[in-house]
This record gives C-alpha cells, structure tokens and sequence, in this order.
C-alpha cells in the first residue's frame, strides 16, 4: 500500500509538481539519499496540497486557541451564574451564555482542550497498539496470525458506537477513561492496515536478510516491518484523531461522557440541544463549527498525506 | 463458489459466538458496582439482592453462565429484561423493524444519490461543480451526525415548518409507516453521511476505471462516451461499492443510535442506549448480538457479492 514497500528502486515515480519547479534537484537527491529522498518528495507534494496546508493551518490555530487562548482571554469557567444565562452575543461575551452563565469562547477553550486532549491521546494509544498488533500478526503469521486477527475481525463485528457506550457507562466519566475507551474501539483499523503491510514485507529481501544474518522476530517487527509501513500508518494515524474527536462529542451528546463543570465540544452542543426551540443559536452552531473545522482540518492532512506517501495514489 | 460462501457463512456464525463472547466477559468484568444494585436500587436488603442474583443465575460460575446464555440464545431466547418487564425478543420484534425501516431507507435513499452524484463527479473531475461537491462532502463526513440533524431540524422544522422534529412515535414498524413525513428528517440525516462517504468512494472508482487499459480499448473501437462510462466503467466502478455497502453496515448502525436518540424514535439503538444507563445486561447483550450478527452479515454479503461480480476473487480463493 505504501511507497515505502520499494524503498530500493531507483526508478522512483516523482510527482509531476515537483519535476516542474526543479527537475534537476528532485532528480539529484534521489538515487543518492533515498530515505531523505522520500520525506523529501512527500514534503513537496504535501506543502503543494493547498488543503493540507489549510489543514495544518486550521489545527495549529485550534490548538494555539485552546490552549494558549484562555492566557488572553480571562473567563470564569468554573462558578455558574443563573443572572447571566443565555446571554446574547455582547461586547462583554462575543459569543454569548450558555445555560450556566458561562461565557461560549471561554466555554470552546476549555471544552477543545479535553476535546483535543482526547482525539489525539486516543488516536496515538490506537496506532501504537494496533500497530504493534498488526505487525506481530502479519509477520509471525500461522496460528498467531490466526488468533490474534480474528480476535480483531470479532471486535470489528460490534458497531463502534455500541461498544463505547456500554465501556463510557460503566467506567468513571473524566478524560483520561474516555481516551481508553475511545481507544479500545479504534485501533482495530491500524491492526488490519498494518498486518496486510506486513503480510507483504516479511517476504523482502532485506527481512530475509536480517533474518539470515540472525535477528529476532522481534527486532524485524520494530526495526523493519513497523519503519516501513510509517506511511500507511501516518495517514490512519491522521483519520483516527478525526474519528476520535466525532466519537468522543457522539459519547458526551449521548450524556455519557465528561462530567461537569469539564467539558468539551460534544457535551456543549448536547446541552445546547435542550434549547433548539428558542432560537438560542450561539449555543448550537460555534461548537458544532469548531468539531466540523477541526475534523475537516485532519481529513484534509491526512488525504494530503496519502498523496504524498502513498505514490501510486499521487494525483490523478 | 459454493464451498466458499459455505466457509464464509460458517466463519460468520463463529464470529458472532466471539461477539457473544467478548460482550458477556465484558459485561461481568468491567466495574459496574453489582448489577443487582443498579436495577433493585440503593435501598435493596442483601436478602433481595440475593434473591435477584439467584433469579437471573448471576449466582453461578461465569463460564456456566455463558454457556446457558449461549444455550438459550441457540434456542431464541434472549432473555427477559431487567427493567422493562418484557423479554428481550419482545423488544428486538417491536423495535429491531424500526431500525431496519430507518436503516434500509437511508441506504437507498444514499446509494441513489451518491451513485450519480459520483460518477458527475468523475466526469467533471477538477472542475468548479466536482469541487463543489467534493467539499460538501467532506463537511458532511466531518460533521457529528447529531449535530447535523440539529441543522436540519431547526431548518425544517422551526423555520420552514415542512417536517416534524421528531421521528415517527407509532407502537409497530407498520404504524410509522403511516407517517412518513416524520421520517423525513431522521432518514435525511442519517443518508447524507452516508452519500457524502458512499459519493467519495464512488468518483474514485470511477476515475480509477476511467483510465484502465479496457476503457480506452472499448473507445478506439468506436464506443460512444456515454457507452463506454454507463457500461463498461459503470459495471466495474460498481464493484468497490458493493462491498462498502456492505462493510457500513455497522458504522450506519452506530449513526442510527444518535440520530434514533436525536429524533426521539424508539428503535434498537435508542432502547439500547436507555439499556446502558439502567445497567440492564439482557437487552445490552442482546442488541450488540443482533447488530453484531448484522455487521457480519454485511461483510459476508460483501464478499460474496464481490465474488460474484468479480470472477479474478473467485478464481484466487477457490
């Protein structure tokens, strides 16, 4: 799947972009660096991708509004205030008040914290795990293949949702068991994604080569099998935040999720939800704005990144 | 052909015993503070808790427990709910066509759509309508399905009073059908996920066949435009679809619980969801069963189709 399964060759497809801005520098890196040649070739596609860097663009600012912003912007997220519920916007509160007098800027800072925290966190235990278990099923293969990928197919039979909600009820309702939980139901696709990688991999020369030369299964799995899948698993890698992050607001819109005064994206527009009929919009549309932007934000990465490590996909 | 949907079907059953399985270990070793508890309330006596354990077999060695379970599952029993006073195959009878009913209409409302709608794409490829369009479908993917319906209420409902808010309110499948305009949002919300993802698959597939050595064959003898994209690329761009179909079928379920919650329409997703708030394990077990069944389902038929529409699959495993 990825174009790091022929790191070797020299004949090494370079994107049409990138030839016709400096034909005679891409060509020159290439047969002489070949693994610097690839992040290389993979950077140029990727910055050409004009959504991918709104992408990036989209997440730095989200990132840099949640955390850095309550610095500048002081609001009280902790002490509700009944006298100044369901506000419209103001000077005093851009965005107006919530239920709770809590003022919505403040109230998207603090809720994209623990949502971020969350689709990032999660995604990162999914690949990694997922990862080392596609990889470990893929190359041993035989029976350990066998049980450990039907282990994934079983798990893959219960419709995510379903799975989430019967683990969010049962365990305590705070950031650090959402990210668990939204992690036990995501990292079966990387397992699948990588396995299928290795299956193809193991067969190369040069993991027959270490093996000859006597290193372990292991080390294969680490130093070789996971290094050359990196592709495929970044772009998953780069989905799975997305889909952690649409889990996760599916989660607290279902009342399952955060426990208050915390909360995040998915919790602000289920409590905004409750009053749809007034004509409250300030509750509903900015945090279901910043989910859309941010989830939109990773897609257009990691389809940009599949651009660029995945070659044979490159632009049609 | 035969002996392979006879391994894949047997694969099937096997796969959801595992469901069956992982869900049962599941359910007894995630900490819940007791089951009886939750259901009896804080003010039971240890005698009645007793009792409740005793009644349900709660009191019995957990293996003996999932194979009595698994046992009676063989023979349709799924068991009696905890709460609502009412087995649970009652409950998958009156509810489980509710779902279908939702699920099936969103299906083909979205293959409908994003069938065409992916092909234009392809042909249009790069230009400002396949643009359009390819960006709507990526806000559409990217959105919480609940939130999306939310849109659509306050559109449809508040301010252009077309549809009703909430989903059909009927006992039986049949009474919903008598209001089919308060389907109208649940399925619309529900669909348009779907076509954006389905719409996605298809304008690649067809662009990928678009370029394939058979296409240009079929035009250097002469095909016309139109011959060559609805016959020769339409047939085999399908191909990728018909899996997906069937591969969706547990995401689409996962969005019929939020939008079923959002609409307030009582199908499986949404007694499933009241099921997780009152601990009750009958109804929990038995609808990840039925839509874990359901899931398996859609893969097999997604092989199978592909097998059959694909000779070069068939050729390879057999």
């Amino acid at each position: 799947m990825s174009t790091l399964d022929q790191p070797q060759t020299i004949a090494f497809p370079v994107p049409s972009g990138a030839t016709q801005e400096k034909p005679g520098e891409v060509q020159d890196i290439v047969p002489a660096f070949e693994a610097q040649g690839v992040w290389r070739l993979a950077f140029n596609v990727f910055v050409q991708n004009r959504l991918a860097v709104v992408g990036v663009g989209i997440v730095v600012f989200m990132v840099l509004f949640c955390f850095a912003g309550p610095l500048f912007y002081h609001t009280n997220q902790v002490d509700t205030n009944l006298a100044n519920e369901f506000l419209a916007p103001s000077h005093a509160h851009p965005l107006g008040t919530d239920q709770d007098g809590f003022d919505i800027v403040g109230r998207l800072m603090i809720g994209g914290q623990t949502s971020l925290e969350i689709g990032i966190a999660a995604a990162l235990i999914a690949t990694v795990f997922g990862v080392l278990w596609g990889a470990v099923a893929g190359f041993f293969g035989g029976w350990v293949d066998n049980l450990l990928m039907r282990f994934v197919d079983i798990m893959l039979a219960i419709p995510a949702l379903f799975l989430l909600l019967f683990l969010a009820v049962a365990f305590p309702r705070n950031v650090f068991t959402l990210i668990i939980v939204v992690s036990v139901t995501a990292w079966l696709i990387p397992a699948r994604l990588v396995r299928a990688e290795a299956l193809t991999l193991r067969t190369r020369e040069y993991v027959q080569a270490v093996t000859m030369m006597g290193g372990g299964g292991f080390r294969i799995v680490l130093r070789h099998i996971i290094p050359n899948s990196v592709g495929t698993i970044m772009v998953n890698a780069t989905f799975q935040v997305a889909d952690a992050i649409l889990l996760v607001a599916a989660v607290n819109y279902l009342g399952l999720g955060i426990a208050p005064p915390a909360t995040n994206w998915g919790a602000m527009l289920s409590d905004g939800t409750t009053y749809i009929a007034n004509g409250w919009w300030w509750l509903i549309y900015p945090a279901g704005l910043a989910i859309v932007l941010t989830v939109v934000a990773f897609n257009f990465i990691g389809d940009a990144l599949r651009d660029a490590l995945e070659v044979r996909l490159q632009k049609r | 052909m035969l002996g392979y949907i006879i391994r894949r079907v047997l694969q099937a059953i096997l796969i959801t015993i595992g469901v069956t399985l992982i869900v049962f270990i599941l359910l007894h070793v995630i900490p819940g503070g007791g089951v009886a508890r939750n259901i009896l309330g804080p003010r039971a006596n240890a005698a009645q808790i007793a009792q409740f354990n005793h009644e349900n077999g709660l009191d019995q060695p957990l293996p003996l427990q999932y194979l009595t379970y698994l046992w009676q599952l063989i023979h349709g029993n799924f068991g009696f709910s905890y709460k609502l006073n009412q087995s649970v195959s009652s409950l998958l009878v009156q509810y489980l066509p509710k779902t279908l009913l939702l699920l099936g209409l969103s299906y083909i409302v979205a293959i409908v759509i994003a069938i065409p709608l992916g092909i234009y794409q392809a042909v249009r490829r790069n230009k400002p309508d396949d643009y359009i369009f390819t960006g709507a479908s990526f806000v559409l993917y990217s959105m919480p399905v609940f939130w999306l319906g939310i849109i659509l209420i306050v559109l449809f409902s508040f301010v252009l009073h077309w549809f009703p808010a909430e989903g059909p309110q009927g006992a039986f499948v049949t009474d919903d059908l008598g209001q089919l305009s308060s389907l109208v949002l649940p399925v619309a919300t529900l669909s348009l996920v779907t076509i954006a993802s389905f719409s996605r698959y298809m304008r690649s597939s067809t662009l990928e066949n678009m370029v394939q050595d058979y296409t240009r064959t079929a035009r250097a003898k002469g095909a016309s435009n139109s011959r060559v994209l609805f016959v020769h690329v339409l047939r085999n761009a399908m191909i990728p679809i018909l899996t997906l179909i069937g591969l969706s079928v547990g995401y689409v379920f996962s969005g019929a619980l939020i939008t079923e919650a959002l609409f307030n329409y009582p199908g499986i997703g949404y007694i499933f969801w009241n099921a997780t708030l009152t601990t009750d394990y009958p109804i929990i077990l038995g609808v990840i069963v039925v839509t874990g069944f359901a899931t398996v389902l859609g893969s097999l038929m997604a092989d199978v189709m592909y097998a059959i529409a694909d000779p070069r699959v068939r050729y390879r495993r057999a």
